[in-house]
């Protein structure tokens, strides 16, 4: 496969409208698309010793959860609506940043997002994944409304 | 014996007949006794001297490792700090213990009172120039800081679930038996007996005291077994309850109050800008002929290295069970993320509080000799309004920060508590190490953690740092003989470490 689709998803609903658009797109330009989960997650925050020596686990755990009960019934919607070349792939960190990465890492050539509809407080406080990744993604953002 | 040791005696002996009925005293008068034999086989003296054999077996091994490894804290300082920002982790590595949580939990069970309270009772009898002995300890500190939990990743067992163990007792074990030396069984099952007593001791008792003296401080006298009490339901409730909810509240606060007391430190020493130079001075005067304090500079010397010992717990092996559970293929990595441990916690906090408390004039002289005078027992430097311990420093923030006790207040409850949860696991680590895993076996111990709570809280000062400071010290007899044995084992990684780097092998992420 030579090109492919990158989009997020994080199991919203608009998320889901995202997903529907990228394979639409990926099924008329016959091209790959990856589905990509991120767990937000940073290096920088504080845990109990307790938590520490547990991390490990969780971080199985979680990644074992997000397959099971995002990823997966997704698929199963994928396929019954076209089905194409998909693949999945979980992943912790910042979600801008990591979206980023996988489409670099991928080669893609296209990133796909919903948007997540807070209201622009919100987002002036704490920023919004659309404007993050159309600051660092290596290739064009598609946001789906 | 020991200074504080024959003082506390003496506060134990006047608080008997004059009124052994109220419950807080029973408990002083009980505890003191049936400490004090331990505590007196730790801080005995070399003979014929007043230095410490304890003092002195940290300040050897700490520049024994610094010479061993030729300056590691200070050649590996910048690289340290790389690997804190994650310049070399993996992103594939995301969401697993990264070292800034690792340095960070580390740092939050040894940031506390020992360097609030703690430096306050060295400058309180050891004058200014125990500054001085408190940082060179801290700088040679961070080579011993290094060797240990470096060996703490290297040995640690790992889980099939997932789950991480290690600490002194895993690599005695290990280790020795790995080079072929005898005793590493023995040598573990000794550390674990005194980390649970330091658990319960300066882990535990100490916290509760410093913050019911600093409560009462504020609110009134009451008796200490009433905040014994709260402090227990409460660290009962996280450790046994599994109440996140409140960990996770105070581990997001105690950093916060960590930058504001650094801050309001920082601010009182720019305030005072003149006056540094001749809080220096005193630093450096005193610690060489101790200006009038008790003991002399040799008076100094121990309350400064003693109390940057407590603070940072270089060579008393706790730190390696907390940095144990990083995610790394390099344990050396783990070693220098760590020597940045003694580093912040005293070169920087603990100088700050000395600084307040000496610029702030808590301290009095006379001013015709300019040496300290001294208080009625001889045993301390008479101080402002005759605080020590906690509300020495806390008088010293206050008078220039009108109000910035109750701040202080709530900084020491909280780093009290903080410090009483990591000490909680570590206590349990050792705990599980000697009686086994189990449910029952596990509660057993936390509820003697949180009986320990109560005690802390209504003994007096004197006992209790005492008790404190031997059970942790005790820690530091055999992690330190472990250190010695291993140490080649450390130099062996960090020679192939080094040759990986150089050679490019191991690269930045970004």
């Amino acid at each position: 496969m030579t090109e492919q689709i990158v989009v997020g998803y994080d199991g919203s609903p608009s998320a889901r409208r995202a997903v529907q658009f990228a394979q639409d797109a990926a099924l008329a330009r016959e091209v790959g698309l990856i589905v990509a989960h991120v767990l937000e997650w940073s290096p920088y925050t504080f845990l109990s010793p307790q938590e520490l020596e547990e991390r490990h686990m969780r971080r199985e755990e979680e990644l074992k959860r997000a397959d099971h009960a995002i990823l997966r019934p997704l698929i199963m919607e994928l396929e019954s609506r076209g089905g194409g070349d998909i693949t999945t792939v979980s992943r912790f960190g910042n979600i801008a940043e990591m979206l980023a990465r996988i489409a670099s890492e991928t080669k893609a050539s296209q990133i796909v997002i919903g948007r997540t509809g807070h209201s622009s407080l919100a987002s002036r406080l704490f920023g919004s994944v659309a404007g993050a990744l159309a600051q660092a993604a290596p290739v064009p953002v598609t946001i789906v409304p | 014996m020991h200074k504080t040791t024959t003082m506390a005696a003496a506060v134990a002996l006047l608080a008997q007949p004059a009124m052994a009925q109220t419950l807080d005293d029973q408990i002083n008068s009980i505890f003191a006794a049936s400490t004090g034999w331990f505590v007196s086989l730790i801080f005995s003296s070399f003979p014929g001297t007043n230095f410490p054999w304890i003092v002195g077996w940290l300040v050897v091994a700490a520049l024994v490792f610094t010479i061993y490894f030729a300056f590691i804290q200070f050649r590996a300082f910048g690289h340290a700090i790389a690997l804190v920002k994650g310049d070399y982790s993996d992103p594939n590595d995301a969401g697993e213990v990264s070292h800034f949580q690792a340095l960070a939990t580390a740092l939050s069970g040894t940031v506390g009172l020992g360097n609030i309270a703690g430096v306050a009772v060295a400058v309180g009898i050891g004058g200014p120039g125990a500054t001085f002995w408190m940082i060179l300890a801290g700088l040679l500190g961070m080579a011993t800081k290094f060797t240990e939990c470096t060996l703490g990743v290297k040995y640690r067992n790992e889980y099939p679930n997932g789950k991480v163990s290690g600490g002194p007792m895993y690599y005695l074990k290990k280790g020795f038996a790995e080079r072929g030396v005898p005793g590493g069984g023995f040598l573990a099952v000794m550390f674990s007996i005194f980390c649970i007593l330091g658990a319960l001791g300066g882990g535990n008792m100490f916290q509760a005291n410093q913050a019911h003296a600093q409560i009462a401080g504020v609110v009134g006298d009451y008796p200490g077994w009433i905040t014994g009490v709260v402090f227990a339901t409460i660290v009962f409730l996280v450790i046994v309850g599994g109440i996140k909810s409140i960990a996770r509240v105070t581990e997001k606060v105690v950093p916060l109050m960590g930058v504001l007391y650094v801050g309001a430190a920082l601010l009182i020493i720019l305030i005072n800008f003149d006056q540094v130079g001749a809080a220096f001075g005193m630093i450096f005067a005193g610690a060489f002929t101790g200006l009038g304090v008790a003991g002399g500079f040799v008076g100094a010397l121990i309350q400064g290295f003693r109390r940057a010992a407590f603070s940072n717990e270089a060579g008393v092996g706790s730190a390696a069970i907390a940095h144990s559970a990083v995610r790394t293929n390099e344990p050396i990595t783990e070693g220098f993320v760590s020597l940045l441990e003694p580093f912040i916690d005293t070169v920087v906090v603990c100088t700050m509080t000395a600084l307040v408390i000496t610029i702030t004039g808590q301290l009095m002289i006379d001013p015709a000799t300019g040496l300290f005078i001294l208080d009625e027992a001889g045993t301390g430097i008479m101080t402002m309004g005759g605080n020590t311990g906690v509300a020495l420093t806390s008088a010293a923030f206050a008078s220039a920060f009108d109000g910035f006790q109750y701040v202080l207040v709530v900084a020491v409850v909280l780093f009290a508590f903080s410090t009483m949860i990591s000490w909680s696991y570590y206590g349990l680590k050792a705990w599980t190490y000697l009686f086994g895993e189990g449910q029952t076996k596990e509660i057993v111990f936390k509820v003697i953690f949180c009986i320990f709570t109560v005690i802390g809280a209504a003994a007096g000062l004197g006992p209790v740092i005492d008790f404190s400071d031997a059970a942790i010290f005790a820690m530091a007899v055999v992690n330190i003989i472990g250190l010695y044995v291993l140490m080649p084992v450390v130099k062996r990684e960090l020679r192939s470490y080094q040759k990986r780097l150089s050679t490019g092998e191991i690269r930045k992420f970004v």
